[in-house]
This record gives C-alpha cells, sequence and structure tokens, in this order.
C-alpha cells in the first residue's frame, strides 16, 4: 500500500491532477522537488529537527483511565496532537511545506484555512522562516474562528475573507487556487489536507504519517500488542491518515473514520460523504462528493468548520472501497456531548473536530471487551472553540 | 473531422479576417435570454461562440463569471437545459459553439451519454478547464467517436514539453492563456503571447486563440495580429450583468461585440 499513488497521481481510480494548465507545470515542479527532497539527508534532518525543538514531538500517547472506566469498555488512549505547537497536527504538514518552499526559492506562501488551524500553523511556520504569508478563510468561517483570525493577524500574515458560494473552507480552496494561478512563480500554496492535485494528497499524508509511525511504537512499548481500533475524524483527512497510514499492513487492526453527520443525514445538512455522496471531481482531485444529480457541489453544514468540507481526500476513497476503513458520522449534537465528557473526564478540551472521534469511542468502546485496546487521534485542542460554543449555549463571555 | 469549427477558421483564413470568440454564462439571465445573445452577437460579427456551462466552483474564473454561473444557477440553468437550448438554437444558425465547462459537469453525466448528448444537439467542441490533456482520457474516445474536437488550453508557464503535448492533443483550436491568472484578469505583457504564439505555431498546424484578459477593443486588435482568434468572456458577461434589467441589454452587448470586431479588421 506504500506504492501509492502511482505515478499519475491516482489512488486507484481517485486522485489525480484536474486543475488548469497554468498550474501542471508547478505541480509537477513541485511533485520533482518533493522527491528529492525525501531522498535528501539533510531536508530529513531539518525536518526531524524543527518537529522535535520546535513542534514538540514525539507527541504522547495518553491512556485515558476515568474515560475508559466512565465508558466502561476498551481501554482508550489518546494520541496527544493537540499538544503539538499551534494546538493541532496541521503544523506537520506545514513546517515540511514551507521547508520545501525554502527549496524552492519561494519566499511568499498562500494556504486556505476552514477552522483556522491550518492558517494559523502556516501563518506560524512562515513567520519563524521570515516568509511572507496570506491565508484566504471564508467570511462564515471568520465569524466562527474569530480568535484564529486574530493569531494569524498577530503572526504576521495578511488573512483575506472570501465572500463567495457557501463562505467556509471549499471556497476559500478555490480562491486559494486563483492566487496561486496568478502568482505561482513566485508563490508556494500549502494546501492543509490530504485533498487537491498530486503530489499534495500524498506529500500531505507522508507530512502527517508521523502520528502513527509514534502512535505505532508507544503502543507496543506501552501494551506489547496492536491496538484494536483506531478512530479519528475525516475532514479532508489528514490527521486520519496521519495516524491510519504506519498501520495499513496490519490487517487485524481496525480503523474508523469519523465524518460530520450535522443535523443529521436525513436532514442534507452535513459533510458525510461516504454516506451522502458519490464520485467526483472537485479542486484537482477526483474523489467522493456531495453534488446535486448534475454534478454542482452541494452546500455542508458542520458545527466543525475543520469538517465542513464537500469532498474528501482520494486515498479515503480508495480505502472506503476497500472496505479497509470503516466510515461513519458524529452529528453536532454528539460531538458537543463527546466536547463536554472529555473536558469533564479527563481535563482535556478537545478541538470541536477531534470531538467528532472521541463521540464515536463513546459508542464503540462500551460494545468491546476491557483487554481491546483503542487509539483515538486528538487532532487538536478546543481553546478556538471555547467562544463558539459558549455563544451557542447563550453564555456570553 | 471537417466540422462547423474548421470551416469557419477556413473561411476567415480565405478573407484575410480573425476569428472573434465570443464568451457566454448559459443561463444568464435566463436561457431565452442566451439564446437571443447568440443570434444577435453572431449578426454584431461574432465568428465563434463559447458557450459556458455554469459550475458552483469554477476554480478557472474570475469574479465575474463566478457570478454570472452563481445567477445562471440560480435560474434553473442545468446542462441537459443548455444542450437543449442549442438544439433550439441550431434550427436558427449555423455559427460554430463551443462548451465550457468543468469536468464534474460531465463526469455526471457520464462521458459518453454527454458526448453523444452534445453532438446530437449541435455543439462543435469541448474546452475543460480544469481537465489537462494528461487526464482527458476517459473523455477522449466518447469525444473521438461523437467526432467532438477536444480543445486545450496552453498556458505561459507550459515548458516545451507539455507545448508539445498540447499541441497534440489539441483538436479544433489551441487556447493560447495569455496571462498567468484567471478569467477577467488585466491583459499584460503582449510580447509574451507572440514569442509564445511563435513557439506554439513550430509544433501545431491547429489555429491559435487566445483568451483570458482581453477587454478591449485596442486589446482584441493587438491580439489579433499575433492570434487566428480572439476570445473575450468577462468584457462580454459584465455588460450583461450591469444590463440585467435593461430590455436594451442584447443590443448594449451586441454594440460592445461590434466594436471588438470591427478593430479586428485587418489593415
Amino acid at each position: 500500500m506504500s506504492m501509492l499513488p502511482d505515478n499519475h497521481g491516482r489512488f486507484g481510480s481517485y486522485g489525480g491532477r484536474y486543475v488548469p494548465e497554468t498550474l501542471m507545470p508547478a505541480l509537477l515542479e513541485l511533485e520533482e522537488e518533493y522527491a528529492n527532497a525525501k531522498k535528501d539527508r539533510r531536508f530529513q534532518t531539518d525536518l526531524a529537527y524543527y518537529l522535535k525543538q520546535y513542534v514538540g514531538r514525539p507527541t504522547s500517547l495518553y491512556r485515558a483511565d476515568r474515560l475508559t472506566k466512565k465508558l466502561g469498555g476498551a481501554k482508550i488512549y489518546l494520541k496527544r496532537e493537540d499538544l503539538c505547537h499551534t494546538g493541532a497536527h496541521k503544523i506537520n504538514n506545514a513546517i515540511g511545506q514551507v521547508l520545501l518552499a525554502l527549496r524552492m526559492k519561494k519566499r511568499r506562501i498562500i494556504a486556505e484555512t476552514g477552522a483556522g488551524q491550518h492558517g494559523v500553523a502556516t501563518a506560524t511556520a512562515a513567520a519563524m522562516f521570515g516568509l511572507q504569508c496570506e491565508i484566504y478563510m471564508g467570511t462564515e468561517d471568520m465569524q466562527r474562528q474569530a480568535l484564529n483570525v486574530y493569531r494569524m493577524r498577530l503572526l504576521g500574515a495578511t488573512v483575506t475573507g472570501v465572500d463567495a458560494g457557501s463562505r467556509t473552507l471549499k471556497d476559500a480552496i478555490s480562491e486559494a487556487m486563483r492566487d496561486w494561478t496568478t502568482n505561482v512563480r513566485t508563490t508556494h500554496y500549502i494546501l492543509g489536507s490530504v485533498l487537491g492535485a498530486h503530489p499534495y494528497p500524498m506529500m500531505i499524508r507522508d507530512f502527517q504519517a508521523i502520528i502513527g509511525r509514534e502512535a505505532r511504537k508507544q503502543i507496543l512499548s506501552a501494551e506489547k500488542r496492536l491496538p484494536n481500533y483506531l478512530v479519528a475524524c475525516v475532514g479532508g483527512g489528514s490527521n486520519s491518515i496521519g495516524l491510519f497510514h504506519a498501520f495499513l499492513r496490519d490487517t487485524k487492526v481496525k480503523m474508523i473514520g469519523v465524518e460530520a453527520g450535522g443535523l443529521g443525514i436525513e436532514s442534507g445538512k452535513h459533510a458525510a460523504r461516504f454516506s451522502g455522496g458519490k464520485t467526483g471531481v472537485l479542486q484537482g482531485t477526483m474523489t467522493y462528493l456531495l453534488q446535486d444529480e448534475n454534478g454542482q457541489i452541494n452546500l455542508t453544514h458542520s458545527v466543525s468548520a475543520g469538517l465542513d468540507y464537500a469532498a474528501v481526500g482520494p486515498e479515503h476513497s480508495l480505502y472506503h472501497d476497500r472496505g479497509r476503513i470503516k466510515y461513519t458520522y458524529a452529528t453536532d449534537a454528539e460531538a458537543l456531548a463527546a466536547f463536554d465528557l472529555l473536558a469533564r473526564e479527563e481535563g482535556i478540551v478537545p478541538a470541536l473536530e477531534s470531538a467528532h472521534a472521541i463521540a464515536e469511542v463513546v459508542k464503540l468502546a462500551p460494545k468491546l471487551k476491557k483487554s481491546q485496546l483503542i487509539i483515538v487521534n486528538l487532532s487538536g485542542r478546543g481553546d478556538k472553540d471555547v467562544q463558539q460554543v459558549a455563544k451557542m449555549r447563550g453564555v456570553e463571555l | 473531422m471537417s466540422g462547423r469549427l474548421e470551416t469557419k477558421f477556413k473561411q476567415l483564413r480565405d478573407k484575410g479576417e480573425k476569428a472573434l470568440i465570443a464568451y457566454l454564462m448559459a443561463g444568464d439571465p435566463g436561457l431565452a435570454e442566451t439564446e437571443q445573445l447568440v443570434v444577435a452577437l453572431e449578426q454584431a460579427g461574432a465568428d465563434i461562440i463559447e458557450l459556458g456551462v455554469p459550475f458552483s466552483d469554477p476554480i478557472a474564473d474570475g469574479p465575474v463569471i463566478q457570478q454570472a454561473a452563481e445567477r445562471a444557477l440560480k435560474s434553473g440553468t442545468s446542462l441537459r437545459k443548455i444542450l437543449d437550448s442549442v438544439k433550439s438554437l441550431r434550427q436558427r444558425t449555423e455559427i460554430p459553439i463551443v462548451l465550457m465547462l468543468y469536468y464534474n459537469s460531465i463526469h455526471a453525466m457520464g462521458c459518453e451519454e454527454f458526448c453523444r448528448a452534445a453532438k446530437a444537439a449541435g455543439v462543435d467542441g469541448l474546452i475543460v478547464p480544469d481537465m489537462p490533456p494528461d487526464e482527458a482520457e476517459p473523455l477522449k474516445k466518447p469525444a473521438d467517436a461523437a467526432g467532438l474536437p477536444l480543445i486545450f488550453l496552453l498556458a505561459p508557464t507550459s515548458t516545451p514539453s507539455r507545448r508539445k503535448l498540447v499541441a497534440e492533443e489539441s483538436h479544433g483550436f489551441v487556447y493560447y492563456v495569455s496571462l498567468t491568472g484567471i478569467t477577467g484578469s488585466k491583459l499584460n505583457n503582449v510580447g509574451d503571447i507572440h514569442d509564445n504564439i511563435k513557439k506554439l505555431r513550430k509544433v501545431s498546424a491547429s489555429p491559435v486563440a487566445v483568451g483570458f484578459g482581453v477587454a478591449t477593443p485596442e486589446d482584441a486588435a493587438q491580439v489579433s495580429k499575433m492570434a487566428d482568434g480572439v476570445i473575450v468572456g468577462s468584457a462580454i458577461v459584465k455588460r450583461i450583468a450591469s444590463h440585467q434589467q435593461d430590455p436594451a441589454m442584447i443590443s448594449h452587448v451586441a454594440e460592445f461585440v461590434r466594436s471588438l470586431k470591427a478593430a479586428m479588421a485587418p489593415a
């Protein structure tokens, strides 16, 4: 499975490079540069240095005893990506891609952001290396994640609101692609998830795969055996593929990806691509999409801005079809309950995205034996969501 | 395939003229208006019509075309209805019509069914801005079988090997994108366009049309000196947008197209 994607950037029939010709040379250059960097010991040493000393890796694998006891089933471990600098796994990819931009001598960085975590991570990495940075963000998301907007500005980035379409992540990606098309000679586009045209889904997976490599070692050291289940939330799918990738060959390890069920599938207001979508092409890649019968992309809904997107990473589509990963969803209400639960039981306020994964654990753990193990990816911390959750509950801060 | 497109370029070449390719967003403000516009623009001097199919997420387009797509979708436009419009237009005009549409619109209908339906309706070529030749395989065979030329885009950033690929794969004409950017950007560096077209001509015998950023009669005049065709999109769509409620909308737009064609007249 590590041979995926093929030379054309295909994961089975998914993936590829559906972009305007103007971007093709840049994608080919990026693919080549990344292939060279991968083999370059200096690049790998630099990356390892920044991940350790700046990001704070390895992140811990924490045994959640009180949550385990409360749910009364399998033993639960949290992979603590929330402890990364900037508060989420997004920085793993941002550091890797900024190092690539430096190799390509591109001094201007652009990125899209939904929840703001990728925007903050990119602004952070750009600041650390003294690069110019512009972040595109839907105006709806800017409202939901005002704190992160200000954080990005503090870090020296320009945050540009996107007022088109649904004014969320999808529209921010389109606008970033338009900027890249216009400024491709001087600019590197740091896409934040395993989406878009080849080589992005492959490269971002590789940068995030450190999550699973660490977790695999850590669980073997703590329990002398592999886990029975891995659970992670799936927006674009970078934290989940990051955790799952190192375990794909371990055929006994079951994997569950949790999409945003929003107000429920029957309401149509959700972002559960595998429950309500079919295949198509959006923003550079062939994958499962939420769309109507004419191929127009549907508006999505989730309480979590980071999961509120109409497409899923193409590699996930392949594993879905093969049955290697099972995909389910958690609704807004279930995620909010899990948000509270983790705060009360473990003293950890999870990101609303990660709360979707916790919500699945709430359903899964009691059905399993006490001897069984679950690792859930706690992809980010919830500080950014505190204000929004308070507002939803009518609490004035 | 000797279709309307090829015949048109040949006729123009014989007369020493260049093709004016006018872009319309199908269904903006409604399909009835689009049909009237096609006929009126032909009378005003347009040689070929490029008919945009509205898509919710048009990554190659600037705000003018994006908003036109939103209006068209709001008015209930779909690919099937657009093909019906082309079919009804074919009772009134033989002007070559090429569709510009994003790949997902084709994928949703299915490549084979789409190509058959488009050809039967009277479509003369396809431009798919988010489908480079590298991804065209599933569309190539059904397009070939139906006799629908696939027109590919060449960009200022294209390398020599990509130039060759685009030249080989493109039928009908080659669409040269005049700038690194999206539709409706401002035309710059005309010298670059000239150089790139010269290089393209060495590897391609197809006509070359230039689009993205051609907004004024002056732009059209300049570009028509180097290319076989001049594509004007956002500048036309902008005029449709600003005259939405105006009964004289069609004559306004036709007037603009007339001025473009006049500027392209051989000296």
